[in-house]
């Protein structure tokens, strides 16, 4: 099929999916809220406000019609006016994202870190007593509320061990790096602002780590049963054979074609991130999309929640979209 | 010991259900200013909150509303997946590709997003809840139910049904939908702790119950100012989720290793 054709076809078929999704977002919100104008002027605006919002959004224009405004809207960038902060939602959205970009990818990173050897070392004792405590304790962090880990680790190490920072970004105390992508990290890194740097990983440790004890697991399961299949196949035995050592076998070998299939929970990896970043950074006021939700929800601030909606599931997609063509570069058996 | 902490959750939430909380050792909405915040104790096992109600009665008091929103949640997932689903794998053709197709759509949001959304449309309320997850849980049954149908369609007596004349709503009621029925309830049983996972999510953001009802999520994020001067507060409704939604983990753990393994990967 060759690789190109392989991703091109994969974005076509994205597009189904993408009207489909934005038909669910549009009929969530224009049609199943009582009363629409209302919602998305706020609950303090006056008539006039109603009326002026109703001819903006064409909410007196018929039912199909309507859908097409909104799909416009959405192409064009106008995703609503937030009536918290009267500012453009995606304008505000743009400013909460990048926070939460650096959050996830910190949490992934960690996830990683954590999962891959645990996967490992839980295929080497298949069925013994390492496995199942490994079992156990990613059960324990994947069926637990995001909030349990999270209220559990800033209570251990922020306050009771006062090791890390309990909430934010960033002290007080210090001026944010120059903005280059709103990342902290990324920015105090490339700006050389070395206090800054120190700074905003010491705040982003905790809830990273939040995140990722309580979804490790996805990783550990996937990494454990694709090390217990690469250890069936044939060239397993040959290297054997050959009389390679058992570590050179297990880690040069086997670790290297089980981490293959991992790359295809990247986005599954993402959307439970995702999820759990809604509670992490209401915990610990981290200035990310979750923290805005979270903000939008209390202040009945809808139009704002519909673009956090339509800005998480299209990222989840993009992710499986990668996901997939990474895979398919890292193996290319699949392309054909 | 997932069967025994699944099974002492649902006796659980029945029998408060029944005696209206009265078997609960404290009254769980009684305000008494005088003892709030209280440690756990030997009069009060896990402590007060903050207006003076025992927090143990107040979770166990929880466990009836978060058993009618999972057992609702669920229940509807499991009619419609398989109505749907039977007619997808059945039926075939168009039929399937839309219902297969719209499953694809609804399957691409994550679930607490897709659910967060419908609730604030329709507004914070447990009923509104359940409808808010309802649509987060069919897609799955409808996936499961279809791949069933699949397989039940060409065994011989569907086979000797059709050809004997039978009209195909006879068909898929009489011989399909009792044939799936089995599977889907087995993962219906295991999602009941993830349904109480993300309804106590809904409500810890206050979408979902809301006060004075005790609900777990709700007594969390009631408790999270006091983390540091009564952690009982918030740790221990949290701990009980964990508890719960272990228990039915385990049990599906253990169910799904009893079945077919050509469907171990689906939920996993």
């Amino acid at each position: 099929m060759g690789f190109l054709t392989f991703v091109v076809k994969r974005f076509l078929m994205l597009i189904p999916i993408l009207i489909g999704v934005t038909f669910i977002t549009y009929v969530i919100s224009r049609v199943t809220v009582p009363n629409v104008a209302r919602a998305w002027a706020g609950p303090r605006a006056s008539a006039g406000q109603l009326a002026a919002l109703t001819a903006r959004y064409h909410l007196d224009a018929p039912i199909y019609l309507q859908y097409f405004y909104y799909v416009r809207g959405l192409l064009t960038g106008d995703w609503g006016i937030s009536p918290t902060t009267g500012r453009p939602v995606l304008y505000d959205l743009a400013i909460f994202f990048p926070a939460t970009v650096e959050l996830a990818v910190a949490a992934i990173i960690i996830t990683i870190i954590i999962g891959i050897p645990t996967g490992i070392v839980a295929a080497l004792h298949q069925n013994g007593k390492l496995d199942h405590s490994i079992r156990f304790i990613y059960l324990a962090g994947f069926c637990s509320p995001p909030f349990f880990v999270g209220l559990a680790m800033l209570l251990i190490f922020g306050y009771y061990f006062n090791v890390f920072p309990t909430q934010g970004e960033l002290s007080t105390s210090l001026t944010p790096p120059l903005k280059i992508t709103g990342m902290y990290v990324v920015d105090s890194l490339l700006s050389h602002n070395w206090v800054d740097l120190r700074d905003s990983l010491w705040h982003i440790v905790l809830p990273a780590t939040a995140l990722a004890l309580t979804y490790f697991g996805i990783v550990t399961r996937i990494m454990r049963s694709s090390m217990l299949e690469v250890f069936q196949r044939d060239f397993i035995r040959a290297a054997f054979a050959k009389g390679l050592s058992r570590n050179a076998v297990v880690y040069k070998h086997a670790v290297r074609n089980a981490m293959i299939p991992t790359a295809t929970v990247l986005g599954l990896l993402l959307g439970a991130l995702l999820s759990g970043t809604i509670v992490i950074e209401a915990i610990f006021i981290w200035p990310g999309i979750g923290y805005y939700a979270v903000q939008s929800i209390e202040s009945l601030d809808f139009p704002s929640v519909m673009g956090i909606t339509i800005l998480f599931t299209i990222s989840v997609i993009l992710a499986n979209l990668l996901a997939d063509i990474l895979y398919a570069v890292i193996d290319p058996r699949i392309t054909v | 010991m997932g069967t025994v902490i699944a099974v002492a959750f649902l006796i659980l939430a029945i029998s408060v259900w029944i005696t209206n909380n009265a078997i609960l050792p404290y009254n769980v909405y009684l305000i008494t200013p005088t003892s709030s915040l209280q440690p756990p104790s030997f009069t009060h096992f896990l402590g007060t909150d903050d207006l003076g109600r025992d927090l143990f009665s107040r979770i166990l008091a929880a466990a009836p509303i978060d058993a009618e929103v999972a057992l609702s949640v669920v229940g509807s997932a499991v009619v419609f997946g398989l109505v749907l689903g039977s007619l997808a794998g059945y039926v075939g053709g168009l039929v399937e590709e839309v219902i297969m197709r719209v499953t694809d759509v609804f399957l691409a949001f994550p679930g607490l997003v897709l659910a967060l959304a419908i609730a604030s449309a329709l507004g914070p309320s447990i009923f509104n809840s359940i409808l808010a997850l309802t649509p987060v849980w069919w897609p799955s049954y409808t996936r499961l139910a279809r791949g069933e149908a699949l397989t039940v369609k060409s065994r011989q007596f569907v086979e000797a049904s059709r050809a004997s004349g039978q009209t195909t709503r006879h068909i898929i009621f009489k011989h399909i939908i009792p044939n799936i029925l089995p599977v889907l309830l087995v993962y219906a049983t295991l999602d009941i702790g993830n349904v109480i996972l993300v309804f106590s999510v809904l409500s810890f953001i206050g979408l979902g119950a809301q006060p004075p009802a005790p609900e777990w999520g709700l007594l969390t994020s009631q408790g999270q100012q006091y983390l540091v001067s009564a952690p009982w507060y918030p740790i221990a409704p949290a701990v009980a989720i964990l508890i719960v939604a272990m228990g039915f983990s385990l049990l599906g753990d253990g169910l799904r290793d009893v079945l077919d393994p050509r469907v171990r990967g689906l939920f996993s």
